[in-house]
């Protein structure tokens, strides 16, 4: 699967594939990488070291922040599925990167390769390359063989 | 700016702002005559880090540029109970954006300020809360702007042309039809809230145009409370009111704008979202009522001494806590607004808001609030269980010391 680099920076891990969009400020514990939300379907999900696919995030602003905070604290996401151009997730990766030089991909799919995602949502392993140049490698295994 | 010719702080501010036109596929920067900060709010040492790193660098801002919220409130000191390290680093973050040459408002509500942007100007805000107002209610022009964009705009005075920027995307793409609902309802700001929670569930990432309002029903705090919640169930950075938001006015008869899909608001979806805002069993005691998200305006502290005339004081086990800027605080205690709450127990606080900083008394578990975005809130960041109610269920709860409601209100 091909996306679009909105943040370049390599990334592996399980996905998980957000039912509905998340404020990370207000919604996602900074110090642990948890889903707090208790509007959303997935609250008490770890976000740590996960490949988020998701389709936008929600609400504050605030949540930039929030996810650089996570990103430095070592508990966000190993890399970040987007079906929209989000600035307010891709700015607390750049951020991040800025700051600490940890560089968290985030790649923009489209609303076909999101269903098959989906579709495929338990037990899959990714792992994205976003490269500088503008297009990003999203490869998918399964779990019992993830290499 | 970035090759460092106005110095290294610009440089690092310029990085940014081009790698977000990457990001959001902009192929030019346009200028900005005003930013508001919201990254003045502690989360963390990230935040801290950036604009310490930005001002070390010796960064100034280009344009004016207002502060948002902070986690302190340096007017009342010792309302807030951070940790002690939390505090010195939140007050750190606050200075390090003075000396970036923020103005220390500390309002989530710049706009109740006298100097405020007008008709059609590019503008760099963020808060979501402020974003949807700077849009729809002033007709300025913002993308919604986050942490760390927010200052780098406002140091590098641009922004990509992108989003909200651009005309076309400004257009109405669903029509929220409100001809169902009565004027008693629409004279609630609370039942706005509650209409912004509809409208921000209906939306997803479309822009609604309001319709089957009087305009003659409508002000700014009811416009702020539907853009609020709006904000906080949904993305909605721009709604329309027919007959009422400034692009709507200038728009009658442009053929755009009509035809677009249309959804019918009801009494009851609205009553369905007061229920879903409302966490608590409505018959535990009432610890609090939480009043001013976003901030206190000085017509709704007017409004507020007007409903307490003759009216007994607060029940002594029930806190009426009141958030407000500094600024309006001293507009409405020069006109006299603000003593009557004062004397019936109402707390005030200032720079600040109860929902996003540790002021609430631990033993405070209860609290009914007429605000959707504090009722969106507050669970979550306080772990307190909330009532959402109309200001006149909020008040007469408020003495009662339990939840009082009043159902004529939500017909």
């Amino acid at each position: 699967m091909r996306g679009l680099t909105l943040c370049c920076g390599d990334g592996c891990g399980a996905l998980l594939a957000l039912d509905e969009p998340l404020s990370f400020w207000g919604g996602m514990d900074r110090n642990t990488g948890m889903i707090i939300d208790t509007h959303h379907p997935q609250s008490g999900t770890s976000m740590a070291g996960r490949v988020i696919l998701m389709d936008a995030s929600r609400g504050s602003s605030s949540s930039s922040s929030v996810l650089a905070e996570a990103i430095r604290a070592g508990v966000g996401p190993a890399a970040i599925l987007l079906l929209v151009r989000d600035a307010i997730v891709a700015l607390g990766v750049m951020a991040a990167a800025e700051l600490y030089g940890t560089f968290v991909p985030v790649v923009l799919l489209d609303a076909e390769q999101s269903q098959v995602l989906h579709a495929s949502a338990s037990g899959v392993h990714i792992c994205i390359t976003a490269h500088a140049s503008g297009h990003a490698d999203v490869v998918l295994y399964s779990l019992k063989n993830p290499h | 700016m970035l090759c460092g010719d106005r110095g290294n702080g610009t440089a690092m501010a310029m990085r940014m702002v081009v790698s977000l036109a990457g990001v959001l596929g902009a192929t030019r920067l346009i200028p900005v005559t005003n930013a508001h900060i919201d990254g003045c709010l502690y989360h963390g040492q990230a935040g801290l880090d950036f604009a310490q790193k930005l001002a070390g660098l010796g960064a100034k801002v280009a344009v004016p540029t207002t502060l948002n919220t902070s986690s302190l409130d340096l007017l009342h000191p010792g309302l807030v109970r951070l940790p002690p390290q939390d505090a010195i680093d939140a007050r750190a973050l606050m200075d390090a954006y003075r000396a970036l040459g923020a103005r220390a408002t500390w309002t989530c509500a710049p706009y109740q300020s006298v100097e405020r942007p007008g008709f059609g100007e590019d503008i760099a805000w963020a808060e979501s809360n402020a974003i949807v107002f700077a849009n729809s209610v002033l007709g300025a022009r913002t993308e919604r702007y986050g942490d760390f964009i927010d200052i780098c705009a406002a140091i590098t005075g641009r922004v990509p042309h992108a989003g909200l920027h651009l005309e076309g995307n400004r257009v109405p793409t669903v029509e929220l039809d409100c001809s169902a609902l009565s004027v008693r309802m629409l004279g609630e700001e609370a039942i706005w809230a509650a209409l912004g929670d509809v409208v921000g569930r209906s939306s997803g990432s479309r822009v609604p145009l309001l319709t089957g309002i009087n305009p003659t029903l409508v002000d700014e705090d009811k416009l702020k409370a539907l853009g609020a919640t709006a904000a906080s169930s949904g993305g909605v950075a721009l709604f329309h009111v027919a007959g009422v938001t400034p692009e709507a006015i200038a728009a009658a008869g442009n053929p755009d704008w009509f035809g677009k899909p249309r959804i019918a608001i009801t009494a009851a979806m609205l009553r369905a979202a007061r229920d879903e805002l409302t966490t608590a069993d409505p018959s535990a005691p009432l610890d609090a009522v939480a009043l001013g998200t976003p901030h206190f305006s000085v017509h709704e502290f007017e409004k507020l001494a007007a409903s307490l005339e003759d009216s007994s004081d607060f029940h002594a086990d029930c806190t009426v806590w009141i958030n407000t800027s500094r600024e309006v605080l001293a507009q409405a205690r020069e006109k006299g607004f603000v003593q009557a709450a004062q004397e019936r127990g109402a707390r005030i606080v200032v720079d600040t808001c109860t929902y996003i900083t540790p002021i609430l008394a631990p033993e405070e578990r209860t609290v009914m609030t007429p605000s959707g975005k504090w009722a969106w809130y507050a669970p979550m960041n306080l772990g307190v269980d909330v009532v959402f109610g109309t200001l006149g269920e909020c008040l007469a709860s408020a003495r009662a010391g339990k939840v009082v409601r009043d159902d004529r209100q939500w017909e």
